[in-house]
C-alpha cells in the first residue's frame, strides 16, 4: 500500500524537544489532515518527511515510505545524496505562499522543467509538452502563454495552482501541503481546496493537509490528526474527530472558531445544523496563549 | 470625555497616473461615531488597506475628504504630526514586522503613553488590559507568541488614548483558534476606552462577531452596508453572498464550500 508509517518520531535542537513522538499512519489516496496551532509541530513533521529538517537537528524515530515499484525501511537512515532523488520525485511539497515559494526572476516554464528534466531525464521538448499537461491538470488558462510568464503576471490562486502542478510534475506518491489555502482569498481558497481532492482522487497521492484551519480540515480531510506540544494528541476519521472530539483540547480548538454558520448553508438535509456540530458543552474557551515551539509544559525531555 | 467622529466623504485614491493609473478607492463614504465598532470586509486588493492608510494620512488622496471631528487629515511629511492626528492609532496585521525587535515591550508602550492626549494607565495596566502579564514589559517581542504580541500591539495602540482604533488585519497572521478571541479583545479594549474601532478583514465569520455595522468592499466601492446580523443573515449584494458562502465550516461533512 502507497504511503508512510510514521513511528515514534521525535526531533530536538539544542535543548529543545519540537517533536516527542509522533506516530501516524499515511495512506495513498486519501487526504490526512495534520490541525494545531503555531508552535505544536506539524509543519516541522512535514519538513522531516521531506528531508528538510534544520541543520542541527537530531531526529529519531522511523519513517517507512511505500509507493508502487519500492519500500524504503527509513527515510531517516537515508544518505542525503538517497534523499536527494526521492525528494521532488516520490514526496513533494507546497508551501503557503506561492509568492515567496517560486523564483521571481525565473519563468514558470523554467521552474516546471527543471526538476522534471532532471529527476526524470526528459528532453527540453518533452519537458515543456509535460508542463502544459500539468498546467491544464491544475486549470491554469493558456498554459502555452503561461510557461513565458513570470510569477509577478498572475494572482495568488493562480501562483499557487502552479506551485502545486510543480509539486505533482514528477509524479510523486506523497505531497505534502503545508498550508496551501492560508495565504488565498477565501472565494480561492474552495478551488484550491476542490484540485487537490480531484488529485487524491486520479493521482491516488498520498496528500498531507497541514492547516491550523479546522474548516479547511472539515472541507477536504479523511482523517484528522490533531497535534500539540510535539505529539499527535488525537486523532480519527474527519466526522469523528470535529463532530465527537475526544481530547478536551480538540474540542477547545473547535469551540473556538466563529460559531454560527452563514445563512444559507445547512449542515445536514433536514435544514438544521448538525446536532453533533455544535461544540461540547464542556468546552472552554480557548486559552489564547499559544505554546512555544521546545517549551511545551508537558515535554517529555524539556528540564531533563 | 467622549470621543470625535472620523468622517470619510467621496474618498478616492489613485495609484499612479495616466492612462495606467489604478483607482484603488473610489468614492467611499464611511462614519465612524465615538463607541462603534465598523468591520470592513473584502478581499486581497479591493482596497480596505488603501483606505486605512488613507485615514492615518499615509496615502494622498485624489479625491473627497477625511476629517477627524470636523478638522481635515493632511497627508504626513517629513514634520511632526499634528497631536490631534495621534488619536487615530493603528494595529497591523503582522506584529512580528511592527514591533520592534530590539526594544523591550515596556518601552515600547511608554512611547505611546509619551504621546497621549489624556490620562492613560500604567504599561502595566495597559498589559493586563490586553490579558498579559505585567512582567511582559520587561521582555523582548521575540519572547512572545503571534497572539501574545498581537496583544501588545493593541497594548501599544491604546497608549496613546485613542479616538479611533484601525486594525488593518489585525488577526490574518494567527491561527483559526485565536481569530475570534483577539477580535473581541481588540472590540472591548476600544469599548472600555470610548474609542471606535474600524476593523478591517477578509473574514466575515469573524466581523460578524465583534462589528455593529459591516461595510463589504469590492473593487473599490462599499457595495453592501447595514448591521452586522442583517448584512450576515440577509445579504443582498451578489459579492457579499459569495463572501458569504465560500466560508468553509467545521461541520465534519466533507463539502467544499462555494
Amino acid at each position: 500500500m502507497t504511503g508512510l508509517v510514521i513511528s515514534d518520531l521525535r526531533l530536538r535542537i539544542g535543548q529543545a524537544d519540537i517533536l516527542n513522538g509522533v506516530s501516524l499512519g499515511i495512506l495513498g489516496g486519501e487526504i490526512t489532515g495534520l490541525a494545531g496551532e503555531s508552535g505544536s509541530g506539524k509543519t516541522m513533521t512535514g519538513l522531516v518527511l521531506c528531508g528538510l529538517q534544520p541543520a542541527g537537528a537530531v531526529v529519531t524515530g522511523r519513517v517507512e515510505f511505500t509507493d508502487s515499484d519500492r519500500s524504503i525501511p527509513n527515510l531517516l537512515a537515508l544518505q542525503p545524496r538517497e534523499f536527494n532523488r526521492l525528494r521532488g520525485r516520490r514526496i513533494a511539497m507546497v508551501a503557503q505562499d506561492p509568492v515567496a515559494s517560486l523564483h521571481p526572476m525565473l519563468t514558470i516554464g523554467t521552474q516546471l522543467t527543471d526538476h522534471v528534466r532532471h529527476h526524470l531525464r526528459l528532453s527540453k521538448q518533452q519537458a515543456t509538452a509535460r508542463a502544459v499537461e500539468l498546467l491544464e491538470r491544475v486549470q491554469v488558462p493558456t498554459p502555452e502563454t503561461a510557461l513565458r510568464r513570470y510569477p509577478h503576471q498572475f494572482s495568488g490562486g493562480q501562483l499557487q495552482r502552479i506551485a502545486i502542478a510543480i509539486a505533482i510534475a514528477c509524479e510523486p506518491a506523497v505531497l505534502i501541503a503545508d498550508e496551501p489555502t492560508t495565504a488565498l482569498d477565501v472565494t480561492v481558497q474552495a478551488g484550491i481546496l476542490r484540485l487537490l481532492r480531484e488529485l487524491r482522487d486520479d493521482l491516488g497521492l498520498a496528500i498531507i493537509l497541514i492547516s491550523h484551519d479546522l474548516g479547511v480540515m472539515s472541507a477536504i480531510a479523511d482523517t484528522i490528526a490533531v497535534m500539540r506540544y510535539g505529539t499527535v494528541i488525537e486523532q480519527g476519521s474527519r466526522q469523528q474527530v470535529i463532530q465527537q472530539p475526544q481530547t478536551e483540547y480538540a474540542r477547545e480548538l473547535i469551540a473556538a472558531l466563529p460559531q454560527v454558520p452563514p445563512p444559507g448553508i445547512t449542515t445536514d438535509a433536514g435544514g438544521q445544523p448538525h446536532p453533533d456540530a455544535q461544540p461540547h458543552p464542556d468546552a472552554q474557551p480557548h486559552p489564547g496563549v499559544q505554546p512555544h515551539p521546545g517549551n511545551h509544559p508537558h515535554s517529555t525531555r524539556t528540564g531533563a | 470625555m467622549m470621543g470625535a467622529i472620523l468622517q470619510l466623504d467621496g474618498v478616492t485614491v489613485r495609484y499612479g497616473r495616466g492612462a495606467s493609473a489604478v483607482t484603488a478607492v473610489a468614492g467611499v463614504d464611511l462614519e465612524l461615531p465615538p463607541g462603534q465598532i465598523v468591520g470592513l470586509v473584502g478581499e486581497s486588493g479591493c482596497g480596505k488597506s488603501t483606505l486605512a492608510r488613507a485615514i492615518c494620512g499615509l496615502q494622498p488622496l485624489a479625491g473627497g475628504r477625511i476629517t477627524l471631528a470636523g478638522e481635515p487629515i493632511p497627508p504626513l511629511g517629513h514634520r511632526r504630526r499634528p497631536a490631534r492626528l495621534l488619536r487615530i492609532q493603528m494595529v497591523f496585521q503582522n506584529p512580528y514586522a511592527s514591533l520592534n525587535p530590539r526594544r523591550r515591550v515596556g518601552d515600547q508602550i511608554e512611547d505611546g503613553r509619551r504621546v497621549a492626549t489624556r490620562p492613560v494607565g500604567s504599561v502595566s495596566d495597559l498589559l493586563t488590559e490586553v490579558e498579559m502579564d505585567a512582567s511582559a514589559a520587561d521582555r523582548f517581542p521575540h519572547e512572545f507568541s503571534g497572539g501574545q504580541r498581537q496583544r501588545i500591539a493593541i497594548a501599544r495602540a491604546m497608549a496613546a488614548a485613542p479616538d479611533i482604533l484601525i486594525g488593518d488585519e489585525p488577526i490574518a497572521s494567527l491561527d483559526a483558534s485565536l481569530q475570534s478571541r483577539i477580535a473581541s479583545l481588540m472590540r472591548d479594549v476600544a469599548l472600555r476606552n470610548d474609542a471606535s474601532l474600524l476593523f478591517i478583514s477578509h473574514d466575515l465569520a469573524v466581523v460578524r462577531e465583534i462589528a455593529d455595522t459591516i461595510l463589504v468592499m469590492h473593487t473599490g466601492h462599499i457595495v453592501e452596508r447595514g448591521p452586522a446580523e442583517r448584512v450576515w443573515a440577509a445579504p443582498q449584494d451578489p459579492y457579499t453572498r459569495r463572501l458569504l458562502a465560500a466560508i468553509p465550516i467545521a461541520d465534519g461533512l466533507g463539502r467544499i464550500p462555494g
